[in-house]
């Protein structure tokens, strides 16, 4: 009786299964596989290291409502010791994400398993290789993102959305959970995000407090502004932590006026973002500079062809611990195909 | 042990549940753009809807992908309405753009 129960179930899963991929594939939304691969090199204080890495993304829709995708991160850092010594490589794997959504109304989306944390726009938006223009995250990005995700729960939407403004909306809580890949800290808190079309400005602020420690709490707020029609970005960002705070604010101007985006000229992007933290307090647990710091990078970005880009940067750091230089350059690869084969 | 046909049946039901909540959605495409009104007197083509929405939302980000297969493009979009909180009838109009 008990193995007929069995095989009752099993078939019952293996129907949906089947059920589910067939029509995936009569479908627009077959399961898909995207991310990138990169190979990267920094340069920091005369310290030479190369980081291969690939930031892949699963996708998988369950009929129209139901969602699970996960994004992860491989990456070996290699650093040559010289003087015969073999190199030192380090590996580092990641579950940078892995949920499952469900499209509850036409405004709500309900997020469970780990998320990334909705604090400000970094972490959410512009952490994946192949979007970032800087391969590392700003100096303020530990302020309020509790590690970059936590595991738990998330309501996300948008609230109104028209031609002249939209309004979008992200709360979450995430519960004390150990272990290595899906660690969390007991947290909770939110962000809005006002966005005005006509003129590319967005105006948005965050909130986070977690309910361990000494109870932090972290408050920011974001201004990207991008016109329509020319090809200028300025994102920036501020966030005030327990015991530090900072900015970061980052222009990039595509050269596409120049003979156009396929041009030689044209697949160039030159970078400029500024940074600056500010210690209140020390707190050596919180990822913050140690002390008070500025920082100015400067960026170079070619897309080429077939999803491939260049970045390219230099930056000066000053300190009260110490001024340096770091140069970073990597090239990276963007995928975006389905998880099985099919007609297009 | 008596559990295991109630799960079957309950999974089966679920599914049932799940098939019939996407019904709805593949009749609502036609009015999926109708609230994000561009010009008052000209009422835009749903591909023009969707092109100022994929501006608005994912532009602002990311460049295009300079190829999208046809079959994936559902997904995609599934997947940016929750990073990047569209609501369902921005993202039906993306799509409608992305795949028309």
């Amino acid at each position: 009786m008990r193995c007929l129960s069995f095989h009752l179930s099993a078939r019952i899963v293996l129907l949906i299964t089947l059920l589910t991929v067939a029509q995936a594939a009569v479908s627009q939304e077959t399961p898909l596989i995207s991310g990138a691969a990169g190979f990267l090199s920094s340069t920091n204080g005369g310290k030479t290291s190369f980081d291969p890495t690939v930031m892949p993304l699963v996708a998988f829709p369950i009929t129209h409502r139901f969602l699970f995708e996960t994004r992860d991160s491989l990456l070996e850092s290699v650093t040559p010791r010289g003087g015969g010594q073999s190199d030192q490589t380090k590996l580092f794997e990641n579950v940078l994400y892995l949920q499952m959504d469900y499209f509850a109304t036409n405004h709500v989306t309900v997020v469970a398993g780990k998320f990334l944390t909705p604090f400000a726009t970094y972490n959410e938006r512009l952490s994946p290789i192949w979007i970032g223009n800087y391969q590392d995250a700003p100096l303020i990005f530990p302020i309020g993102t509790n590690g970059s995700a936590g595991t738990g729960g998330e309501l996300r939407g948008s609230l109104y959305s028209r031609s002249k403004m939209s309004i979008d909306y992200a709360s979450y809580f995430a519960a004390n959970v150990s272990g290595t890949q899906f660690k969390s800290s007991r947290a909770s808190g939110g962000r809005g995000e006002v966005y005005f079309p006509v003129l590319g400005l967005e105006i948005g602020g965050s909130y986070g407090h977690m309910f361990e420690g000494n109870h932090p709490n972290a408050w920011g707020f974001d201004v990207w502004w991008q016109p329509r029609h020319g090809p200028l970005a300025i994102k920036s960002e501020y966030a005030h932590g327990t015991h530090a705070q900072g900015y970061w604010i980052e222009t990039g101007y595509r050269l596409s006026r120049f003979s156009g985006p396929d041009s030689a000229i044209g697949r160039l992007e030159p970078l400029f973002r500024m940074q600056q933290t500010f210690r209140n307090s020390p707190d050596p647990t919180d990822g913050l500079p140690a002390a008070n710091t500025q920082r100015a990078d400067f960026g170079l970005d070619y897309f080429l062809p077939h999803e491939v880009r260049i970045n390219t940067s230099y930056s000066r750091s000053f300190s009260s611990t110490g001024n340096g230089n770091i140069w970073k350059t990597g090239i990276i690869y963007r995928f975006l195909f389905p998880a099985w084969p099919g007609k297009k | 042990m008596r559990l295991q046909p109630l799960f079957a049946t309950g999974m089966l039901a679920f599914y049932c549940l799940l098939s019939s909540a996407q019904t709805p959605d593949a009749s609502h495409a036609k009015t999926a753009a109708q609230p994000a009104k561009v010009d008052a007197g000209n009422p835009p083509k749903q591909t023009d809807v969707g092109e100022q929405k994929f501006q608005q939302n994912c532009s602002r980000c990311h460049n295009a992908p300079q190829e999208l297969p046809r079959r994936i493009s559902g997904t995609v979009v599934l997947h940016m309405r929750a990073r990047a909180s569209l609501s369902a009838a921005d993202a039906r109009a993306i799509l409608h753009y992305l795949a028309p």
